[in-house]
């Protein structure tokens, strides 16, 4: 406390340590959402009406199911495009259990639950012991989904009881009820990430599986963990949009969530090959991208323009993260994927060579250099 | 890697010893398998013109796994491929709008698009370090709005009948073949281009990059460059695809939707290993053939067309997890990027 200033850099350093970009991505949102209120305040209109909050949280809810499921198995270096797919086979399932009961709405959940978790099993174990590339492998399972729904449903199926359809339409305030269960899941996502013995081991399982295994982790059981909970909340996801639609509708898995849930990932600063980023900053990723669809909608944007804009937001929110990653990793990564090659300009080295220098920079780039 | 060395003088026991390993064996046999299911089904598909109607189907997803293989060797994806032939398509028949004078001119303007896009994928993925998957996931985003704000919503315009030529014209009264297609002649030509380009410089580069770019940079490789030539040239492989496509079944608002996913699971079909390094073109034209053959014999089977994404997924499940256990029995060390992995093998021995 002798030096005011360099405590207070010493403070932004370690709060910058601890949140790693997550903190800049909860100044992005709030820059984003003060730039577009104000945008959206010059046009004549205003951002924060009830209706316009309303809908910012109705959208970031569903987003929000799907990329908390989709941080964990980031995490862990894999990856889930099957989400969609397990969405829209969660809406059926429901919809069909329920069958307008409202004393069969437990059992719908929990035929929904399993079911998702089931795939989710699947696709952990086709990852893990049949060492099938995640994208592959998750990409396989949701084509099969997407075959059975397209055989056996065409249309809407099942019936989903008005207690349940209460979940996508009740809310608190402007606060909708599928907000707060998905903050609430977020914030036990968080929990179970740092303060769990899976939590801990799928950021070192995503860092180096290998020497995670060395270090005596059981490598596959934390990869299998984070499928079966992606799977499971994007079960959850299924439910709610059963709930808001009143049926099963097995089409919208067309609606590309399992890309615009990557996009909220990776958006919260999630490193997408694994092992650094977490569920806060999703979620801020999540509210980022709701906060962009109302706004486009409140200035009702052309819908084709819409996704113009949003591919290239994506792209260049991710470039400013790659710009600001060195900041933690410079140590370690000697020469970056494609950078100038290394200054070596004796072709037959001297082998009487101090073996230090090469000894040293062989590890490093194994592990994490090979990032683009 | 661009050193001469004296395996490179003998390009023919490296070949050999590359179908071995590379996977090509393994699909050309499921390749042959599927062949054989569906003339016990249809005995006349071997007689000439349905051989050369299912090849002119199969012709622009070969082009198109060919573009595909380059980026993933190189250890990307390129997921703009299936909106970048939707874009593609679209811009040919509102740009040319039935007029037969403007056909060549409006190629050379997509082939331009083309090369634009793939630039930009490259240039985003090496400079700006975003991973391929969401810089070519926002491409096909952009690409997908954009060209629906352009036209309003819908395809308008029509196509020439020029144009139409190499996607559905031919040489007629081949003995035998009856018609033989452009677009069989178009995509061998293309399988072969990338087979030499593999072989010259620029392609052991590529290869080295997708194996380890780091150990590529360190001998001299510009990494950058070479993936970005890698996306440009699948991007010109998406849009010679596009002419065919267009060419064979015309305008809709669908085309192209999908194509990046079909596109991956040829090239992976081929034994390709996705994260680079391994694989050849052959190899990932013949898993373009493959998958056309499955889709084949699904209508044969009289399956509903509905259930043809289930067998799709099992299948590409099914030939990756044969190829990973592949993969570990001989390659362990260097797939799995050990940093403990056994010396490398002196310089000569064929990498792939």
């Amino acid at each position: 406390m002798n030096r005011p200033p360099a405590s207070l850099i010493d403070t932004v350093r370690g709060l910058w340590a601890r949140t790693g970009t997550t903190g800049a991505v909860y100044l992005a949102l709030l820059l984003l959402l003060v730039l577009s209120s104000v945008y959206v305040a010059s046009q004549g209109r205003n951002l924060f009406t009830t209706a316009n909050t309303v809908d910012l949280f109705t959208r970031s809810s569903l987003l929000g199911f799907l990329a908390i499921g989709q941080t964990l198995v980031i995490l862990c270096r894999s990856l889930d495009l099957s989400v969609g797919y397990v969405a829209a086979l969660s809406t059926v399932v429901a919809a069909t259990t329920m069958a307008g009961d409202p004393s069969r709405i437990p059992l719908g959940i929990a035929a929904t639950l399993g079911l998702a978790a089931l795939i989710g099993l699947a696709n952990g174990t086709i990852v893990t012991w049949l060492r099938v590339n995640p994208f592959i492998a998750t990409l396989g399972t949701g084509l099969i989904i997407k075959g059975f729904l397209d055989t056996n449903f065409q249309g809407p199926a099942g019936d989903v009881p008005a207690a349940f359809q209460a979940f996508g339409h009740t809310r608190v305030g402007v606060l909708p009820i599928s907000t707060l269960v998905m903050v609430g899941l977020a914030v036990a996502a968080i929990v179970f990430l740092h303060r769990s013995r899976t939590g801990y081991h799928m950021y070192a399982v995503g860092g180096d599986a290998e020497v995670a295994r060395l270090s005596g982790v059981r490598d596959r059981v934390p990869v299998i963990t984070a499928h079966v909970l992606c799977s499971m909340t994007a079960g959850v996801a299924g439910l709610l949009l059963a709930a808001r639609f009143g049926t099963g509708s097995a089409l919208v898995y067309g609606n590309g969530y399992e890309l615009e849930a990557i996009a909220a990932v990776v958006l919260g600063g999630t490193y997408l090959l694994g092992g650094r980023g977490g569920v806060a900053g999703t979620l801020a990723g999540v509210f980022i991208l709701a906060t962009l669809d109302t706004v486009f909608n409140v200035l009702a944007v052309d819908p084709f323009v819409k996704d113009v804009l949003r591919g290239v937001i994506v792209i260049t929110a991710v470039a400013i993260y790659a710009r600001g990653r060195p900041s933690r990793s410079a140590g370690r990564v000697r020469f970056p994927s494609g950078g100038p090659p290394p200054p070596v300009p004796d072709p037959s080295p001297d082998p009487t060579d101090p073996p230090s220098e090469p000894g040293d920079a062989v590890p490093a780039p194994i592990t994490r250099g090979g990032g683009r | 890697m661009t050193a001469p060395t004296p395996s490179a003088r003998r390009p023919y026991p490296a070949a050999l010893a590359a179908f071995g390993r590379g996977g090509t064996a393994t699909v050309l046999l499921l390749l042959v398998l599927v062949f054989v299911v569906i003339a016990t089904q249809n005995p006349s598909f071997f007689q000439g013109p349905p051989l050369m109607a299912f090849a002119k189907k199969a012709a622009p997803l070969v082009v198109l796994a060919v573009g595909q293989y380059l980026v993933i060797v190189s250890g990307e994806f390129d997921l703009s491929v299936g909106s970048l032939v939707g874009a593609q398509v679209v811009i040919a028949a509102r740009l040319i709008d039935g007029e037969e004078g403007v056909t060549l001119p409006v190629i050379g303007l997509m082939l331009a698009f083309g090369l634009l896009v793939g630039l930009v994928n490259g240039l985003v993925t090496t400079l700006l370090k975003v991973p391929s998957i969401i810089t070519t996931l926002g491409m096909m985003l952009v690409l997908f709005g954009a060209v629906r704000y352009w036209t309003g919503g819908a395809p308008t315009g029509s196509l020439s009948e020029s144009f139409r030529v190499p996607g559905r014209g031919g040489i007629e009264d081949v003995p035998f073949l009856g018609q033989l297609p452009w677009a069989v002649l178009i995509a061998l030509a293309l399988t072969v281009v990338a087979v030499f380009l593999m072989r010259s410089p620029f392609g052991r580069s590529l290869m080295a990059t997708g194996d380890n770019d780091v150990a590529a940079a360190f001998s001299g490789v510009r990494v950058q460059r070479t993936r970005t030539l890698a996306f440009v040239g699948s991007a010109l492989m998406a849009t010679v695809a596009a002419i065919l496509i267009g060419g064979y079944a015309g305008v809709t608002a669908q085309v192209g939707q999908g194509l990046e996913f079909t596109a991956i699971t040829a090239v992976v079909l081929g034994g390709v290993v996705l994260g680079g390094g391994r694989g050849t073109v052959v190899a990932a034209a013949l898993g373009a053939l493959t998958v056309e053959a499955l889709f084949t014999l699904f209508n044969q089977l009289y399956l509903p067309s509905t259930i043809q994404p289930s067998v799709q997924g099992l299948i590409i499940i099914a030939a990756v997890a044969y190829a990973a256990r592949r993969g570990e029995l001989r390659l362990p060390g260097r797939l799995r990027r050990r940093p403990d992995h056994e010396p490398e093998p002196p310089l000569g021995t064929p990498r792939r």
